[in-house]
């Protein structure tokens, strides 16, 4: 490359949503039967997006994929545009792998590699799989970003290839987990309990949502469940909620619960922090 | 022409007790600091623990300077003009910032920032920048540079074409050097403090003379008066030096003479011109062989090192040029680029990061963060990791660090390349450029559709019947946009470089830089820096043309002056091929188009995209594109993407831009990056390692893996 890079730091960038769309990776046209099929045998996948990033879906910078389709429902996902597989776009397994090489050398001067998202990203495991192996196979670091209510399609094969799980539990109970994301909490502890038998490396994710998710007893919940994987758990991150994906609801038409709420204030966000470095957690 | 071998001065040669306990070579023989630096320099690979803070003296320096001077200067925009001497190396008494400011010495004027005139760029500047700074100019002044002596600005438009003309008035072709002084020429300062000025004079009039008994030619004439020149400047540059007590005929014989007798080189030159660019040059590792050598024997501590540095770095913070309020807008306030080339390997694969390129980075801690000098450092993910870190954190912390490739520009230009105002490489003492702005490329798509007429003013610029506007009310076809677009690019680019040409004659001319050119070689390479702004608005507009459905709409005269867009389409930034691959195609036209035409002294042809500055005025200039970009909004700077099209992350778009291709844009490609410290990382030291990380995978990539769909 021939430019000058002018780095200025400082002015805040927005926080993040995905919706940038899949440029650069051309879509699959196939006739219905031999797109069942490819989707059957992973290779193909309903794509909504991929990003180029760095220090947000793991270590390094990172090629992040996200994934069409979520069986949850969270009230403040920030991107509901993901929620439903149909708006995807279809991406041939050789094309993202293409894209995955040609970012090796990103990868490793940068300490990255690729982190599958979504939607959720096990929603589409026939692909993963493949995906996953691909990148290994190129000596590509490896991570998936879910909640962990589809661990079950998570083999033991398939975790062999996962380097890193970004778990996020959502909630402490599985009342509150009920009614924030519409499903159980338990998939998600015996799929975290998985993880720390094998000795998968977790960082776990948990958003501050006021009203919601930030009661201290709630997170003490949470602290609890999480405490028996603490030898995996590298980090715990704390992400205050925001409310930049209200007008991606509000073009899909979709009731949107969470309509001018507030993000948590620095003291409850700080305090959250604390409850689970008292446990011994590295924090963020 | 070929200067022959110059028969050197008996007893300055011999750099005597100066040049004691360096490595002896070629350097000692003729004027070659790459020679010098290259046996003497010690590659430091440690980390930044070594460093001193500031002293007692800097902060007192520093402190007066900012509750006297700086802050003043914020509250008035022009701290003071010296309405009476017209600016020169040697047309001011000494000046000092405080009693304690004895460490390295020299101002511009006698007096902190106050500014001086330097009318021969044109004295319409002159005048309006003193009026604008509240101050009336001096009638016997005005005189001279209006009745008796022809300047720069005027030698222009005797020459300028209608067409020039016209383009200019019409914003095609804007921030032309034409009334200011062209800049971009890096003096090698090195030079007298290695060898002093009584060899420098010696040589200059051993090449002067060397060709005396060749026959008259306008060449021969202009190589003979331009030597008479430089002479003269570098006679006034040892009498600066009487100014503030220094013998500048002698070389240099410590470390902080070393400092002090590069700075008279260069302020000599901050004196006498005004460039839109007075870069330094590439310092630290020569520094450091004078550095070395004097702690070795004891004779100073890291910290008195630290100090001079600062000192240095202090004075190269309170350069001043009297400005227009128009042209700080241009620029975005005012600007020197005081670059100061660092890092990078040599060409047998050592690093050149020495102690000294760590102080420099220092100041930035000790002083606090600055604009100038502009700090740029040349990256290759091979520097050591101790260098590499620093640089991040400094960015992190001061975001005051510019990046180059280095195996681009050392490839192209060799380990003692330079950088001028922002990404102009140039072997330093041994090349210029002849400064070209830029073109707007943007509005030549606009002028190809709509046939030459001005979307703004309606008005036709080109001639009528010249060119062949869009028919029809149809949606836009991209071949025969594109066809259009190549052939206005033919007009513009023509009519570009003919006011370059004009203009670096005239300059040449009327505001030749002596003192700058007498610390080159007497034989140096030229480029004519040509520039295009407006690239990704292009791109995007082009593949908008191709990819979706792009309806002209016109005014009641046919005019077309907006663009309804339906569809999608790629957009230029985010690794995409479809989009990226029409970027580098403009580029590579437009540079195919530069090459055709002749140049003025023979330059060679070259090409930036690049506009740090520029882009608000560039913006407002130009109408509504197919891309959606509107009609007088601010374009994204230099080869970046549009704003906010680059979707896919800052990597994303340094691989795009990775895309155009080199050899077209040898006057380099900039890409202006915003990201928070807090996007690095959750820890600093997250932070640096993962800048590090960006840096080393932007600027290596590998040559197999293009996606090819």
């Amino acid at each position: 490359m021939g430019e000058s890079i002018d780095l200025r730091l400082g002015t805040p960038i927005e926080n993040r949503r995905t919706g940038a769309g899949i440029e650069g990776m051309a879509e699959a046209e196939l006739e219905r039967s031999q797109r069942l099929a490819a989707i059957r045998e992973g290779r193909l996948a309903s794509i909504h997006s991929w990003e180029l990033v760095t220090a947000v879906d793991g270590p390094g910078t990172r090629l992040t994929v996200f994934f069409s389709g979520c069986p949850l429902r969270c009230v403040y996902c920030h991107n509901p545009d993901t929620m439903e597989m149909r708006r995807g776009q279809d991406v041939q397994l050789e094309e993202l792998v293409r894209r995955i090489k040609r970012y090796r050398r990103v990868f490793s001067s940068s300490g990255g590699g690729i982190t599958l998202s979504g939607g959720e990203v096990l929603m589409q495991p026939a692909f993963a799989r493949n995906v996953l192996q691909a990148a290994k196979e190129m000596g590509v670091h490896t991570a998936i970003d879910t909640s962990g209510y589809l661990g079950a399609v998570a083999d033991d094969a398939f975790l062999d290839n996962v380097d890193l799980v970004l778990l996020d539990v959502k909630s402490g109970t599985e009342e509150s987990y009920k009614a924030l994301t519409g499903r159980p909490l338990q998939p998600t502890l015996d799929f975290g309990n998985r993880l720390a038998a094998r000795g998968t490396t977790v960082w776990i994710r948990f958003v501050v949502v006021p009203g919601w998710t930030d009661s201290e007893e709630n997170v003490e919940a949470i602290a609890e469940n999480i405490a028996p994987w603490k030898q995996v758990v590298e980090r715990v991150e704390v992400l205050p909620f925001h409310n930049m994906g209200q007008d991606k609801w509000d073009a899909l038409g979709m009731e949107y619960k969470l309509r001018d709420a507030q993000p948590p204030s620095k003291e409850t966000v700080e305090r959250v922090r604390e409850q689970f470095r008292a446990r011994g957690f590295m924090t963020y | 022409m070929t200067s022959a071998t110059t028969e050197r001065p008996t007893d300055a040669v011999a750099g005597g007790d100066a040049w004691e306990g360096f490595e002896p070579g070629p350097w000692q023989e003729s004027i070659d600091l790459r020679d010098f630096i290259l046996r003497n320099y010690t590659p430091y690979e440690g980390d930044a623990s070594f460093l001193a803070g500031p002293t007692e003296k800097t902060l007192k320096v520093w402190d007066h300077l900012e509750k006297n001077y700086l802050s003043e200067e914020r509250r008035r925009r022009v701290y003071d003009v010296d309405t009476k001497p017209p600016a020169d190396i040697d047309a001011f008494p000494a000046g000092y910032i405080c009693p304690e400011d004895d460490v390295i010495v020299g101002l511009q004027t006698d007096v902190p920032l106050k500014r001086a005139m330097m009318p021969n760029g044109g004295w319409r500047m002159v005048e309006t920048a003193i009026k604008e700074a509240g101050k009336e100019p001096d009638p016997e002044i005005k005189k001279v540079f209006t009745r008796y002596r022809k300047t720069h600005n005027d030698g222009v438009f005797d020459i300028y074409t209608p067409r020039i003309r016209a383009a200019r008035s019409s914003h095609i072709i804007t921030g032309l050097p034409d009334a200011y002084g062209r800049g971009r020429i890096i003096g090698d300062y090195r030079r007298l403090a290695l060898y002093g000025a009584d060899f420098l004079i010696a040589e200059k009039m051993a090449a002067k003379d060397a060709v005396a008994d060749q026959p008259f030619s306008e060449h021969w004439a202009r190589y003979r008066e331009e030597h008479s020149e430089q002479i003269k400047a570098l006679k006034k540059l040892v009498t600066l030096g009487e100014i503030y007590g220094l013998d500048l005929k002698r070389p240099a014989a410590n470390a902080q003479e070393a400092v002090q007798w590069t700075y008279m080189a260069y302020l000599a030159s901050v004196k006498s011109q005004d460039g839109a660019a007075m870069s330094l040059g590439r310092l630290s590792a020569f520094l450091d062989v004078y550095f070395e050598r004097d702690l070795k024997a004891g004779k100073i501590t890291e910290s008195d090192a630290q100090e001079i540095i600062d000192a240095l770095v202090i004075k190269l913070r309170i350069v001043r040029f009297l400005r227009t309020i128009d042209y700080d807008q241009i620029f975005s306030g005012d600007p020197y680029w005081a670059t100061w080339s660092d890092g990078g390997m040599t060409e047998d694969g050592r690093s050149q990061v020495t102690k000294t390129s760590f102080r420099l980075l220092q100041t930035l801690r000790n002083l606090g963060p600055a604009p100038e000098p502009n700090i740029t450092v040349f990256w290759d993910p091979k520097l050591p990791e101790g260098y590499k870190e620093f640089c991040s954190a400094i960015s992190i912390e001061t975001s005051s660090i510019q990046y180059e490739s280095d195996e681009q520009i050392r490839g192209r230009w060799g380990d003692d390349a330079a950088i001028a105002c922002c990404v102009s490489p140039m072997r330093v003492g041994k090349q210029m450029q002849f400064f070209g702005a830029r073109v707007n490329a943007g509005k030549a798509l606009l002028y190809a559709i709509n046939g030459g007429r001005d979307e703004i003013s309606g008005k036709q610029v080109t001639e009528e019947g010249e060119f062949t506007p869009v028919q029809g009310d149809g949606p836009l076809d991209f071949d025969d946009v594109w066809e259009k677009y190549e052939h206005m690019l033919d007009w513009v680019v023509g009519t570009y470089v003919e006011a370059l040409n004009i203009i670096h004659y005239s300059h040449d001319k009327y505001a030749y830089e002596s003192i700058e050119m007498a610390l080159h070689d007497s034989e140096i390479v030229r480029t004519m820096g040509c520039g295009i702004a407006g690239l990704s608005i292009v791109a995007d507009s082009l593949s908008a043309i191709k990819h979706a459905t792009v309806t002209p709409v016109r005014d009641e005269t046919g005019l077309i002056v907006d663009y309804i867009t339906e569809g999608e389409f790629p957009r230029y930034g985010n690794d995409d091929d479809r989009a990226d691959d029409i970027a580098a195609t403009i580029v590579h036209t437009v540079m195919q188009k530069i090459k055709e035409i002749p140049m003025y002294r023979d330059a060679i042809p070259t090409q930036s995209v690049l506009t740090i500055t520029s882009n608000v005025v560039y913006g407002k200039a130009t109408g509504s594109f197919p891309s959606g970009h509107q009609k007088g909004t601010p374009f994204s700077p230099g080869a970046n993407p549009e704003n906010g099209a680059d979707s896919h992350g800052m990597v994303a778009s340094m691989l795009s831009v990775g895309k155009l291709d080199y050899n077209d844009a040898l006057d380099g490609i900039s890409l202006t990056n915003t990201i928070t410290p807090q996007g690095l990382g959750r820890t600093k030291d997250e932070q640096v390692k993962n800048l590090v990380g960006i840096l080393d995978a932007g600027f290596v990539m590998d040559d197999d893996c293009t996606l090819t769909n």
